[in-house]
């Protein structure tokens, strides 16, 4: 082949690394990678705030544990209120917001990335609106109990994501269709939402409507398994696709050309990514925003071209167990839903988004 | 049915279609090795399906496109990469990707899970950055740059990928003419100096006079002609194919067939 040419003009070439980036060897070479250090010190950045909102929530609230006398409680030693509070309560709802935050910020990269539109997140294709419907149908319908509406806010979402999916394809998944599709089937489930609650009794109604909020109160360790199980079985399947994805972004037929097989790293990526929201949603139900604005902040962050799956979770991690702790103490002792927080947070975040593309006359 | 071992890429009994409506029947071509191949035809001939085919972007209905004697879909998508680049007519360039970090998605073909960045991933970028003239450019953002700039990045991505073939489609599309010129030399370049084979889809026949070393004019899904443009190109066939009468002169430049457009004006009846 060219090689001879190759080695001729190698010397003459000065070697180049991409911008910010720096490469790793092992002495032989049969290992080397490309990292960023600017992606390490933002990761490791959002992994302290985590920590520290995470400490925070557990010592703070009505019955107050003096920061220092928080790792004695965590390891279970301590006074019998504290470590009844920090192990029973605050933690596994610190960790479920850790987890769920996690689940929502990967899928979230993940479905942007396919649909190559900052929009694309499940909340704006259809997948929360489906879910919401899913689980309002089993609490007004079946009168259901949490594990059934759980079922049912992922079966709703599936279903829906399977639908906005085929409704959108042809020759190939286009990022604005799937968009349009997905907010006209929300505007559709939203009024299905609206015909079931005129229906129901105001108990279950009123239940339905904070499911729908999405919200933490009372999760406990059954709710922590939940989530980070789901994380620990999908996520290294989406990050293995990973960089198939990203070579997605370059579109299809480039990709095909680099040899990225485009059906595959799809499907697996879009079948990991509806399981990993609705692992969320059963959790902690719809919770808003966070799968919208956490892979957008975090490759803003990180500055690299391209979607960057492990800052996404990290992000959505620090996004939703500070804005769980704003929802315990903003208003205590009445506690907000944490969903509410979220939309505040990512709506304003929408706002400068939209005004942003628009300047730069993207949308 | 290789009659031609020399030829590393062919296509025989093709029928390519979308979906049911079929652009091209029964067809055969192939393409010679080391030439520079531009294939030619009025709109919507079904030039840049025949790419798409070649390119394995589009799988044909029926008929097998040969990649060095085998059907080229049996090859792992990876091993096709690394034999055959292709330039798509339209790529997209994800918000504030960096020109080096382009070029050096090329490298993908060639890199595994444990070895995502070798020194000679490392050496084939700057060499394929070098030779397109975009090295300076190593650190800026692709956004940032105009079309042409982006016309030769796109080029070093497909570069660094090292693969003897290389498939263009319509890489002079949306450029100027100085940039136009500019991306033809650097193809011619590679295809005389770095023995690439190459295939492009082009728009304007001069330029395919003047640069191709083997035409395929096109019509309505069929290969009308096939040769050197010096033979190939007659008056005759330009009017048979675009329904335009020229006159062919030869270019003062190059000495290859020039087509100039007949004078109509004032005689000009409505075109079909």
């Amino acid at each position: 082949m060219s090689d001879t040419l190759t080695s001729e003009r190698r010397a003459a070439a000065p070697a180049l690394t991409p911008r910010g980036a720096k490469a790793w060897r092992s002495p032989r070479g049969r290992v080397s990678f490309l990292f960023r250090p600017r992606t390490l010190v933002v990761g490791l950045a959002l992994v302290a705030v985590s920590l520290a909102a995470l400490v925070v929530s557990v010592s703070v609230g009505d019955y107050q544990i003096p920061i220092s006398a928080v790792p004695a409680a965590l390891m279970g030693f301590g006074e019998r209120l504290d470590v009844f509070f920090v192990q029973g309560v605050r933690l596994p709802r610190a960790l479920t917001a850790i987890g769920v935050g996690a689940a929502l910020g990967i899928a979230g990269a993940v479905f942007q990335s396919l649909s190559r539109n900052a929009l694309g997140s499940p909340d704006i294709i259809g997948f929360t609106s489906g879910a919401a419907t899913g689980a309002v149908a089993a609490i007004l319908l079946l009168g259901a109990g949490r594990l059934v509406v759980s079922l049912g806010a992922v079966a709703g979402g599936l279903i829906t994501a399977g639908v906005v999916y085929l409704l959108a394809m042809k020759n190939g998944v286009q990022g604005y269709r799937l968009v349009l599709v997905g907010i006209g089937v929300s505007a559709m489930l939203a009024s299905v939402r609206d015909y079931l609650m005129t229906r129901a009794d105001l108990t279950d109604a009123l239940g339905a409507q904070i499911w729908m909020i999405g919200s933490l109160n009372s999760r406990g360790w059954a709710e922590v398994g939940a989530v980070w199980i789901g994380l620990a079985v999908l996520a290294p399947v989406i990050f293995a696709v990973g960089r198939r994805l990203r070579f997605l972004e370059l579109g299809e037929e480039t990709a095909r050309g680099l040899g990225v097989s485009a059906q595959s790293t799809q499907i697996i990526a879009l079948a990991a990514a509806s399981a990993l929201t609705g692992a969320a949603i059963a959790v902690a139900g719809p919770i808003g925003f966070v799968a919208l604005a956490a892979p957008q902040l975090a490759r803003r962050l990180t500055r690299t071209g391209g979607t960057t799956l492990v800052g996404a979770a990290l992000m959505g991690s620090a996004l939703l167990v500070v804005a769980d702790l704003v929802a315990m103490r903003l208003m205590a002792p009445t506690q907000l839903p944490v969903g509410v927080v979220t939309a505040v947070i990512g709506g304003s975040y929408l706002i400068w988004l939209l005004y942003t593309e628009w300047r730069g006359g993207r949308v | 049915m290789i009659d031609d071992a020399s030829t590393r890429l062919t296509g025989q009994d093709l029928t390519l279609s979308y979906d049911q409506r079929v652009i091209s029947r029964d067809l055969a071509v192939s393409i010679p090795d080391n030439s520079f191949t531009v294939i030619v035809g009025p709109n919507a001939c079904g030039k840049s399906t025949l790419l798409r085919a070649l390119s394995r972007t589009l799988k044909p209905a029926q008929g097998d496109v040969l990649l060095d004697g085998q059907v080229i879909s049996s090859y792992p998508a990876k091993e096709v990469a690394r034999r055959l680049g292709l330039l798509p007519q339209s790529s997209i360039a994800p918000d504030g990707i960096g020109v080096a970090d382009l070029v050096a998605r090329g490298r993908f073909p060639h890199q595994s899970f444990l070895r995502q960045w070798s020194s000679q991933d490392e050496a084939v970028v700057a060499e394929a950055m070098e030779s397109t003239g975009v090295t300076a450019l190593a650190d800026r953002s692709v956004d940032e740059l105009s079309g042409g700039q982006r016309q030769r990045v796109w080029l070093a991505m497909v570069l660094a990928q090292q693969t003897p073939l290389l498939l263009l489609d319509e890489p002079t599309t949306y450029l100027d003419i100085a940039h136009q010129m500019d991306m033809l030399d650097l193809c011619a370049d590679l295809h005389a100096e770095q023995g690439h084979t190459l295939v492009a889809v082009l728009h304007d026949l001069n330029h395919a006079c003047r640069y191709a070393t083997h035409l395929i004019v096109m019509k309505d899904g069929a290969i009308v002609a096939e040769g050197e443009p010096a033979t190939v190109v007659t008056a005759d066939l330009v009017e048979k194919v675009f329904g335009l009468p020229v006159r062919i002169i030869p270019d003062p430049e190059t000495h290859t067939p020039m087509i100039v457009p007949v004078d109509r004006r004032g005689t000009r009846r409505d075109h079909d």
